[in-house]
């Protein structure tokens, strides 16, 4: 990003939020942004800019602040999912991957890592259970910028405070002057790759399990829809998919359906046409 | 209702967590260094302490030692929040008993998200 369009950006979401964005946040602004660009159809963060100093945009300039303003992703966000992962979701794939003791796993979104990481960090945990299974775990990101920052693994003492529980900081973490490094056998666990959500998904490869969590808020609803049926197309019949906790499928795409009892898993729906339209397929058994 | 002792030598730290600490309806009580927070605790144990290690009189660590070999003095989930930052500090934290810490400076998110770790939200 250029010097001029970050202190434009940075200035305008000061002035509207009071919230101050360092030059260390360029790469949160380009990532944050892009999503935004693309869905009022721009090519990338520069038209953006370059909209908002043409002409007064409100609306633009309040969903820029409001993109700006969500806090960045955390260790264990919202820990119930991954105590759902750790607790619901290995045991079912323990039992049914039994015969090849493998696994695969995507962090759609991974951001700077934490979330890949956090996965990692309960496997770990878990290491006992799962004794000579090759479980693999894929993190992907828009952003070059944020993929580098995931492989590297270095967090600053903010980030690693916000859900990391103190026991797995001192456990997994290696202080180094005021940041801190994630230890190299979770980093190994982890492979990155810089990947839009928007573009065909299969050379990922397939994924038993997918974390899209806190994504598809930034979308358009037929954008939803299109990567949502996108991830469908990589996981077998019997994948589960997380999503974030304001996120849901209803009304979005009828490929997956809620796990009941389960918040925020869902599962693929093996009968998509009749399951999404049931009052139709019910008049029309009644009208003949 | 949950409470908090705050026990930190700056007037200004307590007052900026007692703020975050009403916020997530936790009534609080400030003292400033380890021996008066001894004192609170044999009159009251609360449902948390924060904690700062360089405290006068009696520091963080040994006022921890001290409250968890009272009567009833394992109840307290106790956060250390403190300038300390290095392994040495955390280890020695968590083997006196700490629950959480905290690595100053601090914010609203922060504080909150190391209370919901040790369960008091």
């Amino acid at each position: 990003m250029k010097p001029d369009d970050f202190a434009f950006l940075s200035d305008l979401v000061k002035s509207r939020s009071g919230l101050v964005l360092t030059r260390d946040k360029a790469y949160l602004l380009e990532s944050r942004l892009m999503p935004l660009a693309r869905k009022r159809n721009m090519k990338g963060v520069d038209e953006l800019v370059r909209v908002l100093r043409a002409r007064r945009d409100e609306g633009l300039a309040r969903d820029v602040t409001e993109a700006m303003t969500i806090n960045e992703s955390f260790f264990f966000r919202d820990i119930e999912p991954f105590d759902l992962f750790r607790n619901t979701v290995l045991p079912i794939f323990r039992k049914s991957r039994a015969d090849t003791r493998s696994m695969r796993i995507w962090s759609a979104a991974a951001c700077c890592g934490q979330e890949p990481y956090t996965i990692a960090m309960v496997l770990k945990e878990e290491a006992a259970k799962l004794a000579g299974w090759r479980i693999e775990i894929l993190g992907t990101d828009i952003s070059g910028d944020m993929v580098a920052k995931a492989r590297a693994g270095v967090y600053s003492q903010f980030e690693v405070q916000r859900g990391l529980p103190i026991t797995l900081l001192v456990k997994y973490f290696k202080k180094q002057g005021e940041m801190w490094q994630i230890d190299p056998s979770l980093r190994a666990m982890v492979q990155y790759q810089e990947h839009d959500l928007l573009h065909d998904l299969r050379p990922l490869g397939r994924f038993d399990v997918v974390f899209c969590r806190n994504v598809l808020i930034y979308f358009d609803p037929e954008t939803k829809t299109r990567v949502l049926e996108g991830i469908a197309r990589v996981m077998p019949p019997d994948g589960l998919l997380f999503l974030g906790g304001a996120e849901t499928v209803i009304g979005v795409t009828d490929r997956f359906k809620p796990v009941p009892g389960q918040r925020g898993i869902f599962c693929l729906n093996r009968d998509p046409a009749s399951a999404a339209h049931p009052e139709s397929a019910a008049s029309g058994a009644g009208a003949r | 209702m949950k409470s908090c002792l705050i026990v930190d030598a700056s007037k200004v730290i307590r007052l900026v967590a007692r703020k975050i600490l009403e916020d997530l309806e936790f009534e609080s009580e400030e003292v400033a260094d380890g021996q008066s927070a001894l004192e609170a605790c044999r009159r009251r144990m609360p449902s948390a302490i924060l904690l700062d290690w360089n405290l006068p009189v009696m520091s963080g660590i040994e006022f921890l030692r001290a409250l968890r070999s009272l009567p009833g003095g394992e109840a307290p989930r106790v956060l250390f929040c403190t300038i300390e930052n290095d392994l040495q500090h955390i280890q020695d934290a968590i083997k006196a008993g700490a629950d959480e810490y905290i690595m100053k400076p601090f914010d609203s998110e922060i504080i909150q998200a190391k209370f919901a770790q040790v369960g008091l939200l």
